[in-house]
């Protein structure tokens, strides 16, 4: 069932484009994850599905309602800031209370809620704390509960983990992918960190200086990139430019200690350990560029740097890129 | 440990010259007594203190708190919504209305009040002008009342509020605002459940500037007030120049700073705990 829709929206600030005309239909219950770099327009998108921020053209739609002209506070959606934005002078359960409050849910349900809650982001004992008593991840976890206690048709989260470090990052990525699935809440996730999205979406949505560049499940955008953008931006590629433009992963190319009979030939410049695989970087001469080569634990052969190696790969493993 | 006290020596140093010394030095002479010809006699008595239960002087004492209280609670009223205002304008209004803010420091303070005086009086700008509009026939006395006085300390005072409040708002963080609006609240809620207790401690700050320098304030109540609304601090200000009474001058000095510091508690918690009270019932 359809949850979101955004109809040709476009933003500009001060004349300037920062989010191009963009159409996008969100499931309900989907994972779906806005990637690109900083400064490409994924906040930009979000307040304006928030009400934040009004869109220049276009129109959007929440479970079939236009909402494109309601204030923030009548969209029945909840936003996880960047930066948390918790209520200073609130305890952890006041701030999960507030938007119960707003919304004048009766005593008896308020109580059952804030539990749920607090339950599901195992804050329990630090309910009657205050916000600048809790470490990162914990603070984190209070703007989850905060937004999901509201009981919203969606939860929008503008790089969640973004603050936080990255064995801590890893186990929270785990958790909320967790507690998305048991709450079915459609997730909207906007990172700039590719694994992230890869690890956690249903479908990732990728974003370059204000544009679409391509919408598929992780494993489409990884194995079937259709910009250079996508295929450069997700995990590693090596794209060649012959007759058409083409990208072969790491992984599908083989080295050969016999450099005649190989497609390409060049010099190892570098070698990688990378615990389970190695990488050797070959810089072709006739290209004038180089080529990643991942090679699994598998692989015994003794590789020095400077050594002359020919690269091979089938034809099959070529993704072709652009027009 | 010593080189901590390396760096808190001067602090020390100050603190002991400028306040602790004076402080010590009254409350000591407020135990004191005098001779005929207005010098400290170093024997001990309690008669300051009980002079000040005259029935006279307790008038006084009631009519500077009231005073005080009245100016600082019109300061708040007045530039609560002003500060807010000059917050949410652009920046270089902002800085306009800063400028215009604290334009009236530049000029004498004597001036500015005895500008008042001009505007007052009997045949004063004020007067004139509402009976040439024909709204009265005779002249109000306004200058040498307690409302002329109320009125000089607010104009006088109401920077030190407008400025702390306004500081406050500019520290606050504007996303709790969109978080607050994200969780449902109406702007009115916004205001009154993040920013006014985010903004509490410029409320703080500037309610205490302004009471106690309004409490403190003579040349006001000598200016606009004349004979018949005397202050405490007009009475404190008479015993050491005037009357040269040092003694009772002190034990005035010495209640007044207690009663001061009191009511600054008692504020506080009322602000703390009305704040909180009405978390628990209005949301
Ligand atoms: N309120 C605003 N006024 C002007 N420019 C803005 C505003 N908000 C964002 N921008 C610009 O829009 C672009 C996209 O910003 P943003 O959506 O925050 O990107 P991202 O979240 O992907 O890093 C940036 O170039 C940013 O400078
Ligand atoms: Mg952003």
């Amino acid at each position: 069932m359809l949850m979101i829709e955004l109809v040709n929206v476009e933003k500009h600030f001060a004349g300037q484009p920062v989010v191009h005309p963009l159409s996008l239909k969100i499931d309900e219950g989907e994972f779906l994850t806005l990637l690109g770099p900083s400064g490409c327009g994924k906040t930009t998108i979000l307040r304006m599905i928030a009400g934040f921020e009004q869109p220049t053209t276009g129109e959007i739609r929440l479970d079939g309602e236009n909402v494109t002209d309601l204030p923030p506070n009548k969209r029945n959606l909840n936003l996880v800031f960047q930066h948390y934005a918790l209520f200073p002078h609130m305890t952890v359960e006041q701030n999960i209370q507030f938007g119960l409050k707003m919304k004048k849910i009766p005593q008896a349900e308020q109580r059952e809620r804030i539990a749920d809650a607090i339950r599901l982001t195992q804050l329990t004992p630090l309910a009657k704390r205050f916000p600048h008593q809790l470490s990162g991840g914990q603070q984190q976890r209070v703007a989850i509960a905060r937004a999901i206690a509201n009981h919203p048709k969606v939860l929008l989260l503008d790089e969640p983990l973004g603050a936080l470090d990255l064995q801590l990052r890893k186990n929270l990525q785990g958790e909320l992918k967790q507690l998305q699935r048991n709450l079915g809440i459609t997730f909207v996730y906007v990172t700039h960190d590719q694994e992230e999205a890869m690890m956690m979406s249903d479908r990732i949505v990728i974003m370059n200086n204000g544009r679409v560049e391509q919408v598929g499940s992780p494993k489409d955008i990884y194995e079937r990139p259709e910009t250079l953008f996508a295929a450069t931006f997700v995990g590693e590629n090596n794209v060649f430019h012959e007759e058409h433009m083409f990208a072969v992963r790491p992984e599908k190319i083989r080295v050969a200690a016999e450099p005649e009979d190989a497609r390409k030939s060049g010099i190892i410049q570098d070698i990688v350990y990378l615990g389970n695989i190695h990488k050797l970087i070959v810089h072709l001469a006739h290209e004038q560029t180089n080529v990643t080569v991942a090679l699994d634990f598998t692989d015994e052969r003794k590789w020095e740097i400077g050594q002359r190696v020919g690269v091979n790969w089938n034809a099959q493993d070529e993704v072709m890129i652009g027009p | 440990m010593k080189r901590s006290f390396g760096i808190i020596a001067p602090v020390v140093l100050w603190l002991t010259v400028f306040l602790v010394v004076p402080m010590v030095a009254v409350i000591a002479v407020s135990f004191m007594q005098r001779d005929e010809l207005g010098n400290v006699v170093y024997s001990f008595t309690l008669d300051n203190y009980a002079r000040f239960f005259d029935p006279l002087y307790l008038g006084i004492y009631w009519d500077t708190l009231w005073l005080s209280v009245l100016t600082t609670a019109i300061c708040l009223l007045l530039s609560y919504p002003l500060a807010y205002y000059i917050s949410n304008a652009s920046p270089n209004r902002q800085k306009l209305w800063l400028i215009l803010i604290t334009v009236p420091f530049w000029i004498n303070f004597l001036i500015r009040t005895y500008a008042w005086v001009l505007l007052l009086r009997t045949q004063g700008v004020v007067n004139n002008a509402l009976i040439d509009i024909g709204l009265i026939q005779e002249p109000l006395q306004m200058l040498y009342t307690k409302g002329a006085v109320l009125l000089g300390m607010v104009y006088t005072f109401i920077p030190y509020m407008v400025l702390p409040i306004y500081v406050a708002l500019e520290q606050m963080d504007n996303r709790l605002l969109d978080a607050a609006s994200d969780l449902g609240a109406t702007r009115w809620k916004s205001f009154w459940h993040i920013t006014l207790p985010q903004t509490k401690s410029g409320i703080m700050t500037g309610s205490v500037l302004v009471f106690i320098t309004t409490a403190g304030m003579f040349v006001v109540t000598d200016i606009l007030g004349g004979a018949k609304a005397q202050m405490l601090s007009n009475i404190i200000q008479n015993q050491f120049l005037g009357a040269r009474d040092w003694p009772y001058g002190s034990a005035l000095s010495v209640l007044f700073v207690l009663s001061s510091l009191i009511i600054i508690g008692l504020f506080n918690r009322a602000l703390r705990s009305s704040y909180e009270a009405s978390k628990e019932a209005r949301v």
